[in-house]
C-alpha cells in the first residue's frame, strides 16, 4: 500500500475579514491582499515540511496546484516537484496533478515532467486533472473545450514520452511541426499516471478505460463505493479486472498528541470550504460547458442563487460523521482508517494532514505522528488485507501495456 | 403574432429552427448571444412591412442543433448565406443584434455585394478602441441578461419571473458563446479592415446606456463601413430591440425602405 502526505499549502496569512466582506475569496479576490513576505515564509515552511516528512518515514508526497485563491499557494506543481526531486531522496513525488487543459504546449509539459523524473531518479507519478472551473477562467482557457483539451493533451504528452521522435502532431487543439524532446522520462514505458477526481462520472470512465488508477478526493465512504462500482464495471467491459491497485483515496486526517488539539486543528479543514476562504461565484467554479450536461438543470438554479449547492455544504460534525474528516491521536485514528481500508480497499492513500492556519509546530507534530505511527500501521493493515499498490504489483502503466486482457464479448446485434 | 411560423430547416444535416412572418423585402434578423424568445414585439413590428426571418443560431438553445465543428461566428455567417440560398432570397437586408451584429458584419465582409441594407445594433465583432466588451463568464445568467437593459423594468417586462427553462437556455447560449468567441472575446481582429468593400448602406445603432459593448465599437463600425450612419437610441441599454422595440423598428423600417 502506498501512503502519501498532502496539504493544499494554504496562503493562510491573508486578511480573512476582508475576504468575508468581499463575499468571495477566489478568482476575482484582489491579489493586493497577497503578502509576498508571508508568501516567502510559507513556501519555505512547506518545503521544510516535506523534507521533515521524509525523515519521519513518509514515502510519498502528493502535490497539486490552483490559481487566484488563498486556499492553495501552489501555482505550478512542477516547481515544488522539481525542488523536491533534488532535495529529497526516496519519497515518491505524486502530482495530482497538472491541469492538462491549461497547457498551451503539452510538449513543454512533457519535457518538464521528464526532467523531474530524471532528477528524482524515477520517483515521479504524473497525475493529470481537468482543473477546476476557476482555473480555466484564471488562465484564459476555454471551459467549453476542457475535456477535449484534457484528452488531446494527454495523448500528446504520452506520445512525447514514449514515441521515438521526431514526429508531427496535427490535432484539434494542438499542432506541432516537430515533436522531438531531448528530455524523456527515466521510467519506462513512462511514469505512472494517476487520475484524481471528485464528481464527474466521465473522468472515472475515462480513467478506467486507460487502466489508470483513480484517486477519489475526499468522498464519503458511500460515494467512494459507487465510484468503484462504476470503475469496476468499465474495467470488465474493457477486458480487465480492477482491484486495489486501481483505487486511490484522499482523506482529511489530522493527528496530534491530544484529542482536543486534533479536533481544534481538524476544524481548519473547513477553511477552504467557504467558511474562511474558497468563497466563489458558482459560475466561476462551473463555467458553461465545463460541467457535465446532465448536471445543467440542477446547476442553473444554484448559479442564480435560487437553490442550495447541489453538492451541499455539510457541517464539520456531519463530515466527521460521514467519515470524510478524521482527527485524533494515532491510537484513535488508526482504527478509523482500518475501517475505510476494509470497506473501500484502496492501495493508494493520500493523507491530507494540515490545512488553514495550523501552526508550524502542530503541522510538524502531525507529520511526525503520520510518518512514525499512522502510515506504518496503514501499510501493515494493507498487507493484511492484500491491498497491493501498482508498484508492488508492477501493474501496467496503461491499458495498452496489459498482458492479461480478456476478450470482451461483443454486444448482440 | 399573426402569420408567424416556425420551421426546422435542414442545412447539410444540421437542423436549424427558423421563425418567419410578414411579407415584403426579406429582412434577416440575427439575435443576441443570450438567444431569443420565439416572438418579440420588435419582430412583429418589422413583419408589418417585411418578410422577417429569424433563425435560432445553432446550439443557442435547445431548438437549434449544435454542430461540434462550429467554432467561430464566421461559420454561422457562412451557414446563413447557405440558408438564404436555400430559401431563394436575393439581396436581403441584415439586422444584427449584439452578437448577431457580429455575424451580420461577417456576412457583409464575406459577400460585400450581396445585401440591400445592413443594420448593426450594439454589435459585437470588433475590438472597442476604448473599453472592453463585458465578460459574461464572471456573472450569473440573470445578471448578464439584466446588464443588457437600461431600465430593470424593461427586463422584467420581457422575461418576467425567469423560469428554469430560460436559465437552461441561457447556459446553453453561454456555452455556445464560449465555443465560438472565447478568445479573443467577441471580436475578429481583421473585421474592421474587411468592411471597406461593403456596398450596402449601413445603419449603426447604439443604446445610449449600452453596458455590454462600448459605444467606441459602434463608432469604429461606422468609420469602417463606407456608407454608414450612426444613431443613438435614448433610454436604452444594449438590447435596444427588447427595450425600445418601436423606436428601433421605426429606424430600421425607414432605413430599409428609403431609396
Amino acid at each position: 500500500m502506498h501512503v502519501m502526505y498532502f496539504t493544499e499549502q494554504p496562503m493562510s496569512a491573508y486578511p480573512a475579514d476582508i475576504g468575508l466582506e468581499t463575499g468571495h475569496t477566489a478568482l476575482m479576490f484582489s491579489n493586493k491582499h497577497f503578502d509576498p513576505v508571508a508568501g516567502s515564509r510559507l513556501y519555505n515552511q512547506y518545503l521544510e515540511h516535506y523534507i521533515y516528512a521524509e525523515e519521519q518515514g513518509v514515502e510519498g508526497f502528493m502535490l497539486n496546484e490552483h490559481h487566484n485563491a488563498p486556499f492553495c499557494m501552489q501555482a505550478k506543481c512542477n516547481v515544488f516537484a522539481s525542488i523536491l526531486a533534488a532535495v529529497t531522496k526516496k519519497a515518491k513525488i505524486v502530482l495530482l496533478g497538472n491541469p492538462l487543459p491549461l497547457a498551451e504546449n503539452p510538449v513543454r509539459l512533457a519535457e518538464e515532467l521528464a526532467m523531474i523524473d530524471m532528477i528524482s531518479k524515477g520517483r515521479l507519478v504524473s497525475g493529470f486533472v481537468r482543473g477546476g472551473g476557476q482555473e480555466q477562467l484564471a488562465t484564459g482557457v476555454n471551459p467549453a473545450f476542457n475535456r477535449e483539451r484534457f484528452e488531446e493533451a494527454h495523448d500528446l504528452v504520452v506520445a512525447a514520452w514514449s514515441r521515438t521522435g521526431p514526429f508531427r502532431w496535427e490535432g484539434t487543439h494542438y499542432q506541432h511541426r516537430v515533436v522531438n524532446p531531448w528530455a524523456v522520462p527515466l521510467q519506462k514505458p513512462y511514469p505512472r499516471v494517476w487520475i484524481p477526481g471528485v464528481l464527474s462520472q466521465e473522468t472515472i470512465i475515462w480513467a478506467a478505460k486507460q487502466r489508470y488508477p483513480y484517486i477519489a478526493l475526499n468522498t464519503s465512504i458511500e460515494a467512494t463505493k459507487k465510484i468503484w462500482e462504476l470503475y469496476d464495471k468499465v474495467a470488465l467491459e474493457t477486458g480487465y479486472e480492477s482491484g486495489p491497485e486501481n483505487r486511490g483515496y484522499l482523506q482529511q486526517v489530522h493527528v496530534s498528541d491530544s484529542e482536543e488539539k486534533a479536533e481544534k486543528n481538524a476544524r481548519q479543514f473547513l477553511w477552504m470550504q467557504g467558511e474562511f476562504t474558497g468563497l466563489a461565484h458558482p459560475v466561476w467554479a462551473n463555467p458553461s460547458g465545463y460541467f457535465s450536461p446532465t448536471f445543467r438543470r440542477n446547476f442553473v438554479e444554484f448559479a442564480v442563487g435560487r437553490a442550495e449547492n447541489p453538492r451541499g455544504r455539510p457541517t464539520f460534525e456531519q463530515q466527521v460523521a460521514d467519515g470524510r474528516i478524521f482527527f485524533g491521536t494515532p491510537k484513535t485514528v488508526i482504527p478509523k482508517l482500518r475501517r475505510v481500508l476494509e470497506e473501500t480497499r484502496p492501495s493508494i492513500y493520500g493523507i491530507w494532514g494540515n490545512d488553514g492556519s495550523v501552526s508550524d509546530a502542530d503541522a510538524r507534530t502531525c507529520i511526525r505522528l503520520l510518518g512514525q505511527e499512522v502510515m506504518p500501521a496503514m501499510r501493515e493493515i494493507g498487507k493484511e488485507l492484500g491491498l497491493k499498490d501498482p508498484f508492488e504489483l508492477n501493474a501496467p502503466v496503461h491499458l495498452k501495456y496489459s498482458t492479461d486482457l480478456k476478450q470482451v464479448p461483443q454486444a448482440a446485434e | 403574432m399573426a402569420g408567424w411560423s416556425e420551421q426546422n430547416i435542414d442545412l447539410g444535416g444540421l437542423k436549424l429552427r427558423v421563425g418567419r412572418g410578414g411579407s415584403g423585402r426579406a429582412v434577416l434578423v440575427l439575435h443576441h448571444d443570450i438567444g431569443t424568445l420565439d416572438k418579440l414585439p420588435f419582430y412583429e413590428a418589422l413583419s408589418a412591412r417585411f418578410d422577417v426571418i429569424v433563425p435560432v443560431h445553432p446550439g443557442f438553445g435547445e431548438s437549434s442543433e449544435r454542430a461540434p465543428w462550429l467554432r467561430h461566428p464566421r461559420d454561422i455567417a457562412a451557414l446563413y448565406q447557405w440558408l438564404l440560398a436555400d430559401l431563394g432570397i436575393e439581396r436581403a437586408s441584415l439586422v444584427g443584434l449584439g452578437f448577431g451584429g457580429w455575424i451580420a458584419a461577417e456576412m457583409a465582409a464575406l459577400a460585400p455585394r450581396d445585401f440591400h441594407r445592413i443594420v448593426l445594433v450594439g454589435a459585437m465583432g470588433v475590438k472597442p478602441p476604448e473599453g472592453d466588451i463585458f465578460d459574461q463568464a464572471i456573472v450569473s445568467y440573470i445578471d448578464y441578461a439584466q446588464a443588457g437593459f437600461h431600465d430593470p423594468k424593461a427586463f422584467e417586462r420581457v422575461y418576467g419571473d425567469v423560469s428554469t427553462d430560460q436559465l437552461v437556455n441561457w447556459d446553453l447560449c453561454r456555452e455556445m458563446s464560449f465555443r465560438v468567441a472565447w478568445k479573443p472575446y467577441m471580436y475578429t481582429p481583421s473585421l474592421p479592415h474587411l468592411l471597406g468593400g461593403v456596398r450596402a448602406p449601413a445603419l449603426v445603432v447604439w443604446g445610449d446606456d449600452d453596458k455590454i459593448v462600448p459605444r467606441s465599437a459602434g463608432e469604429l463600425y461606422a468609420k469602417s463601413l463606407p456608407k454608414a450612419r450612426f444613431e443613438i437610441v435614448a433610454a436604452s441599454g444594449h438590447c435596444v430591440d427588447m427595450e425600445q422595440p418601436d423606436a428601433l423598428a421605426r429606424l430600421v423600417t425607414s432605413f430599409v425602405e428609403e431609396n
